[in-house]
């Protein structure tokens, strides 16, 4: 991406009142602890009548107006359909999020969602459980407009259960002072004026598919081996001193407060980080590749058929070019919609060249998926994972 | 109608009782029975059945040995300094504070007005290289230029001492605040100075305080995982951040119940010695 970034004032008006939703996160305390916090509020609505969806998002996720206090693309669709969209940011953490639903969804109870938002790996576990319904496509005729990088992942190869609703790249992140010529390469980012002050992310996927792509492995087709390799690879920069943390949001506060100077992290986050900041940050894809994931729009086993309905036609309104447009504007992560960027010219022309929002499809073909594990290797991987950042 | 006298006792003790048999009884039994399954051959991520695997205890602790040693040390060290910093507190609010007791009092308490999370978040900008501690240490040659703070032991023993300080304040202040000045003025009449005063009178009637202020500062410190998990680095993990992990990152539920059965064995049988040697009496 360009090092010199400029926005408009207006634009840069609009972000600097607007945190994203993982920095969001990172202040209520990040982690399990928020997580675990949350997991003691209540969450869904209990009744589930004919008239309306309950939609269960990641907080920060949707454009907001901070005035009215309303989501205005949601209030859009109620007004148009009548139908009542209940919306709840309770959607915090993948593992938390399936963990309270789990018992419901085996005993066929409601869990209180029509509409779950899981990550790709997560959505890939419902799927294999059976606790996600398939979608009648007659509701949703905007299906054809997910980008074709993403219409095909390996959980749903046609896109039957899922659709993204918003794409995260997964690359460097650095301080421009203390790295000037910015950072490309694993050598980049492990230089000597970063030692102990680098931070990856506790996204096993994106930490250590960088650190795969960097040492050129394909992570649509990473071994056992090769993958625990990258995790000894982690750990011994973890116990050399190299790397001070691995976190969630968080390094985006490390990065403000100068404890981190250099990170693997999310592209939505370092967009905030650069604005805010005046280009005091950067991010870049690696030479070698960067990560692409997806949260995704899943109905659940469990939703009524009313319910089902209901949630089809919201994803299919999400699924208009000029709405993810209006919803991409504000949450800043890779917008899934082809004919968005046409509208986002519209409404705020610096965001529709914006490669964190709208990559390019030289860019996007360096963006890579790691591949779909099975439950046995979900388990023994993210234990290597787990041992390696000390727990 | 009337109930027979003896029954009266059982009876008020029924809503107590039920509430421990809902919230800690039965959790601790599914608990018990989690902490010895295994996964099911071909099943998902998170299905376990029970196959009564007691090495699962052998295994979650021969893993983690380094996170549990850790776990005491800092607890250990936390209770001491919070001790250090309390005694001293508690014993000007008790008894030389005046007019300024209660104020003294509402100031220890006044950090429960916020939530623990974000004061332990506060305390990472404090020790953060753009807070005031740092560079005053770096300019006055205490540390290192390229030394830090956040990320490492100190930072986290730091915050769990802060952290738990009122839990230890509040005790020894109720325990000093207790003593018969006369039982000092006393000790003065039998011509002990102050020191032996304060030593051979003030420390034994406050030791209650002590016991009850270590116990309850040292139980929440050796599970806590927050100050670590935000103010710790990788290899200042505690038992609490692996149990986090083990439950929701790796979905390792019988690990994470048989650490957590471990913890609570380990924490017993230290209390029950540390009881022991300091007395069942002085816990008032």
């Amino acid at each position: 991406m360009a090092k010199e970034r400029s926005l408009s004032p207006e634009a840069r008006s609009i972000l600097g009142t607007q945190i994203s939703r993982r920095a969001v996160l990172a202040g209520a305390g990040g982690i399990g602890a928020a997580g675990l916090l949350a997991a003691c509020g209540g969450g869904g609505d209990s009744a589930s009548a004919e008239n309306t969806v309950r939609w269960g998002n990641w907080p920060l996720y949707l454009d907001f107006d901070e005035a009215t206090k309303t989501y205005p693309t949601l209030v859009k669709f109620s007004e148009q359909t009548g139908i009542d969209a209940k919306y709840f940011e309770d959607y915090n953490d993948n593992d938390e999020f399936f963990g309270k639903v789990q018992a419901q969804l085996k005993l066929g109870e409601d869990i209180g969602y029509d509409v779950v938002t899981p990550t790709d790996w997560m959505a890939a576990r419902w799927i294999r459980l059976g606790y996600a319904q398939k979608y009648d496509t007659a509701n949703i005729p905007n299906k054809v407009n997910i980008l074709d990088s993403l219409a095909s992942p390996s959980y749903d190869p046609n896109r039957e259960s899922t659709l993204t609703w918003q794409g995260i790249m997964g690359g460097f992140g650095w301080n421009v002072e203390k790295n000037p010529k910015g950072i490309r390469t694993l050598d980049d980012l492990f230089a000597p004026q970063n030692k102990g002050k680098i931070v990856v992310l506790t996204e096993m996927r994106d930490t250590i598919g960088v650190i795969l792509l960097g040492q050129g492995i394909d992570i649509t087709k990473v071994t056992e081996d090769q993958f625990m390799n990258a995790v000894d690879f982690m750990a011994k920069k973890i116990s050399d001193g190299w790397i001070r943390g691995v976190k969630g949001n968080e390094y985006a506060e490390d990065l403000t407060s100068g404890d981190a100077t250099a990170v693997i992290g999310w592209s939505g986050d370092m967009f905030i980080l650069a604005s805010e900041n005046e280009g005091k940050f950067d991010f870049a894809i690696p030479e070698s590749g960067g990560t692409i994931s997806g949260d995704n729009l899943m109905i659940p086993s469990t939703a009524s058929a009313a319910g089902k309905a209901n949630g089809e036609k919201m994803i299919n309104y999400y699924y208009e070019p000029a709405v993810a447009a209006e919803v991409a504007a504000y949450v800043n992560y890779v917008c899934p919609v082809k004919g968005a960027q046409a509208e986002m010219e519209k409404i705020a022309p610096e965001l529709a060249t914006s490669e964190y929002i709208f990559p390019t499809e030289k860019t996007a073909s360096r963006l890579n998926v790691f591949r779909s594990l099975t439950p046995d290797e979900e388990t023994k991987w993210s234990e290597a994972f787990q041992q390696a950042q000390g727990n | 109608m009337s109930f027979p006298k003896v029954r009266v006792p059982y009876l008020l003790l029924l809503p107590g009782f039920a509430f421990l048999f809902t919230f800690f009884i039965l959790p601790i039994i599914n608990l018990a029975q989690t902490s010895t399954q295994t996964p099911i051959a071909g099943g998902d991520t998170g299905q376990y059945e029970q196959t009564l695997a007691f090495s699962n205890y052998i295994q979650a602790f021969v893993d983690n040995k380094e996170q549990f040693g850790r776990s005491f040390v800092y607890a250990t060290l936390a209770t001491i300094f919070a001790l250090a910093i309390a005694y001293p507190l508690a014993y000007a609010i008790a008894f030389k504070s005046g007019k300024f007791k209660n104020i003294l009092l509402v100031l220890v308490v006044a950090p429960f007005f916020t939530s623990f999370l974000l004061r332990t978040i506060a305390w990472k900008q404090i020790l953060g290289e753009e807070g005031f501690v740092v560079p005053g240490l770096r300019a006055l040659n205490i540390i290192g230029q390229q030394t830090t703070l956040t990320s490492t032991s100190v930072a986290v023993v730091a915050g769990m001492t802060y952290n738990f300080l009122p839990f230890m304040t509040l005790p020894l202040y109720a325990s000093l605040e207790r003593i018969d000045p006369r039982t000092i003025e006393a000790a003065g009449d039998l011509y002990a100075n102050g020191l032996t005063a304060f030593r051979r009178v003030t420390v034994p009637l406050s030791l209650p305080g002590v016991v009850a202020g270590t116990l309850l500062t040292f139980i929440p410190a050796a599970g806590d995982y927050v100050n670590a998990a935000i103010l710790g680095s990788p290899n200042t993990k505690m038992i609490g951040n692996v149990i986090e992990s083990r439950y929701f990152k790796i979905v390792d539920y019988p690990t994470a119940a048989a650490l957590s059965f471990t913890l609570m064995a380990a924490i017993l049988i230290l209390v029950t010695l540390y009881i022991r040697k300091a007395g069942t009496e002085e816990l008032v």
